[in-house]
């Protein structure tokens, strides 16, 4: 991906407005939001947080009071604003903490006033569930852009994996089946844009959009020809089962996220562990980022460029295909037309957001994830805020890390151009 | 260069051709123009016709998608399924179900494309009226509209060297740019329908502008930042359907108030046929950019900054400035795409309302090869298949999918003309038209 600095009026000549002082100043600006104008028009009511999955009177729980909450909530906000601005130092951790901080004061602000009640337990499940396809998504691309090969086509993947999950797992009537049928499936998606991208040399990106759209198309046509007009034999793959770890899931508030749930949330937590490693302590992993930023000098030294590219695009495609049975064997137990509905494209904003690493990817999906829980979660306590504004919000911070406003994103070199011989 | 400007070299005794005496030591002394030796147009298109070039790798893309997708509906259909279950037992048979099934389905589609062969009959023996026989047309022409005004808007930051992905949110900005105006203002309705185009335009521009303004002030990539704004721009689109000025009382689906009968864009032919005022905006903005690109000074420095934006920013060419204003420009051709929608056929706004023009008009652009004419031949194409589809959907019972999947096909094998070479073994083109223009990283 090219990168073109026309012209950068942002940076002050004297120097001292550096990018982490200035996000600092716009965390002392919400922090001040939130201490000040929150907690003037918070009622003196208190908001109570449970600890279980459910709201039962019975259950754990702790409140605090609203006005009370959102002042010490805002004033942690403006102190990391303020570390931001003093030190010059470890943007990620105080950018973090002082939108958390933000997060929670106006979570506050929300509950006191609509007297809704909040399960953590419950906010944090459903998170880690709505992070799911996002992170085999995003861990797929990563694999795949680290190599140098962009992948648009992760949405055509899940999508793929999605339907041969229940159309396979059906058919041969076992669910395992249909896990491996997921991961071939995203493959073969992947066999289609690594042959074209790297034997035919065609535009990553628009074979990638075409892609999708040829997954789109595929899926649906068969699903409205074959799965609708016999669901019992084609489209009933059921749910996968939920494994409880004992012990471990009685954990408050991430227990449950973690430690309940199908082997997909297993797989996922397993995964970025694994690529992690992989990308950075192994063989395979320095060669796949050599032939990602370099791919001339990778090659120099004896390392197969194109063959290794083969390779990282269909594991990426294997990623991305067992992730897509999350759509049709964990959320729904049937597969219907278009049913990731554009999730592939935020895996895609959770890599770049992450900057195609793995550990980052899985925080942005967490991220991204949890912002889609809590819209859910102020749409269930009636809250005034439009919850499609919420929604917005991982699109339009993928935006603001992209320009660089608040810490550039840079891709891997070579990502996304053909690799020629000679 | 002229010849006053470079004297001519001393012709060297002991190299260049005979004539080197008379002073032009490279050039032949007879007048360029046709001579008996030359082709013909007949060989010229013998010669072409089954080379590489662009028509003719555009025509078999078509071929070879057409057939794959007949071949999904043999296995889509369940008992032409079944019959391939005894093929060695009954192979005429099975061939025979195969070819009966499909060639019905794509008899259906052209006649719900272009013209069906019984309603001419039937109008000629006065059972029907003459707008039933040009109903495929009209349908086709409807379908067309949008898709060229978002293809365009694809074609022109192409040939800037950006890829706009972000035709559906610009158009959806289109649409609630000229579905508010359209809605709302109560003035006759030549006005109101020239301000609700306008509206959509300028809506449609700036979510574009603001694109290639990040490009060109931050280097932000416009593949991720246009992605994003489809997502903020559909969720924006749910919002504002709900706000009561917009929302229809009267309903509890997200549905606006249907825009009044003055803003709705008036019907071309006749008010039985869909066709409307669309196709021409269409057609004209294609003129438009065709001209602008070709001869306009902003279509020159647009091209120039595509083919090499260091070269350009030298020669004195403002690049962050040309993205900006080639992303605002594309902006607002989908935007026109999307207020066609609205005023042209859909009549208020919905969570759905641009349907998937945005992301069509990527395909119509890459197999219209990025020139304004070109997407008008594709955006036809693409708006016949979905008329077509539709017939099909209804008269032989095959989903209308296959046509998003067909299209996906043609545009595979239009972007990888290496690809369709090899499956037909095409001859190497004479005039070596440059095919592989999409082919490059």
């Amino acid at each position: 991906m090219t990168s073109m600095t026309v012209d950068n009026s942002l940076a002050l000549p004297e120097g001292y407005w550096t990018r982490t002082r200035k996000a600092g100043l716009i965390m002392v600006l919400l922090g001040l939001i939130a201490a000040v104008y929150l907690t003037a028009i918070v009622p003196n009511e208190p908001a109570r947080f449970f600890l279980g999955e459910t709201t039962a009177a019975s259950g754990a729980s702790f409140s605090i009071n609203g006005k009370v909450g959102t002042l010490i909530f805002g004033l942690l906000t403006i102190a990391c604003g303020a570390l931001l601005i003093l030190t010059n130092k470890r943007f990620g951790l105080y950018v973090g903490l002082g939108l958390a901080f933000f997060v929670v004061a106006a979570l506050i602000w929300q509950i006191a006033e609509t007297g809704g009640q909040v399960p953590l337990s419950s906010l944090s499940k459903i998170t880690m569930e709505k992070s799911l396809p996002l992170i085999f998504g995003a861990i797929a691309g990563v694999l795949c852009e680290r190599s140098g090969v962009v992948n648009v086509a992760i949405e055509g993947q899940l999508l793929t994996g999605a339907f041969f999950a229940a159309l396979f797992g059906t058919m041969v009537g076992s669910q395992w089946f249909g896990l491996v049928a997921a991961a071939i499936g995203g493959a073969l998606i992947s066999l289609i844009l690594a042959w074209l991208a790297i034997r035919f040399l065609v535009d990553q990106v628009v074979i990638g959009v075409v892609l999708n759209a040829l997954a789109l198309g595929l899926t649906g046509f068969f699903y409205e020809q074959v799965m609708r007009e016999d669901t019992k034999s084609f489209n009933s793959p059921g749910l996968l089962p939920v494994w409880t770890v004992p012990g471990l899931s009685e954990i408050p508030i991430i227990g449950p996220a973690l430690f309940k749930g199908t082997i997909l949330t297993y797989a996922a937590l397993l995964l970025v562990v694994a690529a992690t490693v992989a990308l950075f302590r192994t063989r395979w992993g320095l060669r796949t980022r050599a032939v990602g930023e370099h791919p001339a000098a990778a090659d120099t030294v004896g390392i197969k460029v194109l063959g290794l590219r083969y390779v990282n695009v269909m594991i990426a495609g294997l990623v991305a295909g067992f992730g897509g049975a999350y759509f049709s064997m964990v959320t729904a137990s049937s597969f219907t037309k278009n049913i990731t509905g554009g999730l592939g494209f935020i895996a895609l904003a959770a890599m770049i957001f992450g900057r195609w690493h793995p550990v980052g990817a899985f925080l942005a999906a967490i991220f991204f994830g949890f912002s889609s829980a809590l819209s859910s979660l102020l749409q269930a306590i009636q809250s005034p805020i439009p919850s499609d504004f919420l929604a917005m919000l991982p699109y339009v911070a993928t935006i603001f890390a992209v320009a660089g406003l608040v810490g550039r994103s840079r891709a891997p070199a070579a990502d996304g151009k053909p690799y020629v011989k000679g | 260069m002229s010849d006053e400007q470079h004297p001519i070299p001393e012709p060297s005794p002991d190299k260049g051709p005979a004539h080197a005496e008379a002073g032009r030591p490279y050039l032949t002394t007879e007048k360029p123009g046709k001579h008996r030796g030359d082709p013909t147009l007949w060989d010229n298109f013998k010669k072409e016709f089954y080379a590489d070039n662009t028509f003719t790798v555009t025509l078999f893309a078509i071929v070879l998608a057409l057939i794959f997708g007949g071949i999904l509906m043999i296995i889509g259909d369940a008992d032409t399924r079944a019959q391939w279950g005894y093929f060695f037992y009954q192979p005429l048979k099975t061939l025979e179900a195969s070819w009966d099934l499909v060639s019905k389905a794509y008899t259906d589609m052209f006649k719900g494309a272009v013209v069906n062969p019984d309603t001419v009959n039937r109008w000629y023996w006065d059972m029907t009226t003459w707008q039933q026989v040009f109903r495929p047309i009209s349908e086709t022409l409807t379908n067309a509209a949008p898709l060229i005004l978002t293809g365009l808007a694809v074609a022109i930051p192409f040939r800037a060297g950006l890829f706009n992905i972000g035709g559906q949110g610009q158009a959806i900005m289109g649409a609630i740019g000229g579905g508010t105006v359209g809605i709302l203002l109560k003035l006759p309705a030549p006005i109101v329908i020239l301000l609700a185009i306008l509206a959509g335009a300028l809506l449609g521009g700036l979510w574009g502008l603001l694109v290639g303004v990040l490009k060109a002030k931050t280097g932000a990539h416009e593949v991720i930042v246009t992605i994003m704004l489809n997502y903020i721009a559909l969720y924006f689109l749910f919002w504002y359907i709900r706000q009561a000025a917009i929302d229809d009382p009267n309903r509890s689906e997200l549905i606006s108030k249907p825009v009044p009968d003055s803003s709705i864009f008036p019907k071309l032919i006749d008010p039985a046929l869909r066709v409307n005022l669309g196709i021409l905006l269409a057609l004209l903005v294609a003129a438009g950019v065709a001209w602008l690109l070709k001869r306009g000074t902003f279509g020159f420095e647009l091209r120039a900054v595509g083919y090499n934006p260091n070269a350009a920013g030298t020669a004195g060419i403002k690049v962050g400035w040309t993205l900006a204003l080639t992303m605002g420009l594309a902006g607002a051709l989908a935007g026109l795409g999307g207020t066609t929608m609205v005023l042209g056929t859909a009549g208020n706004l919905t969570g759905e309302v641009v349907g998937q023009i945005g992301f069509n008009g990527i395909l119509v652009a890459l197999l219209g090869r990025v020139k304004p004419w070109g997407v008008v031949g594709a955006g036809l194409l693409f708006g016949a298949l979905q008329a077509g589809g539709a017939a099909m959907q209804t008269f032989s019972g095959i989903s209308n999918e296959l046509v998003t999947a067909i299209q996906a096909m043609i545009v595979i094998f239009v972007a990888a003309p290496l690809l369709v070479k090899a499956v037909f073994r095409l001859r190497k083109s004479p005039s070596a038209a440059a095919s592989a223009a999409l082919a490059k990283g």
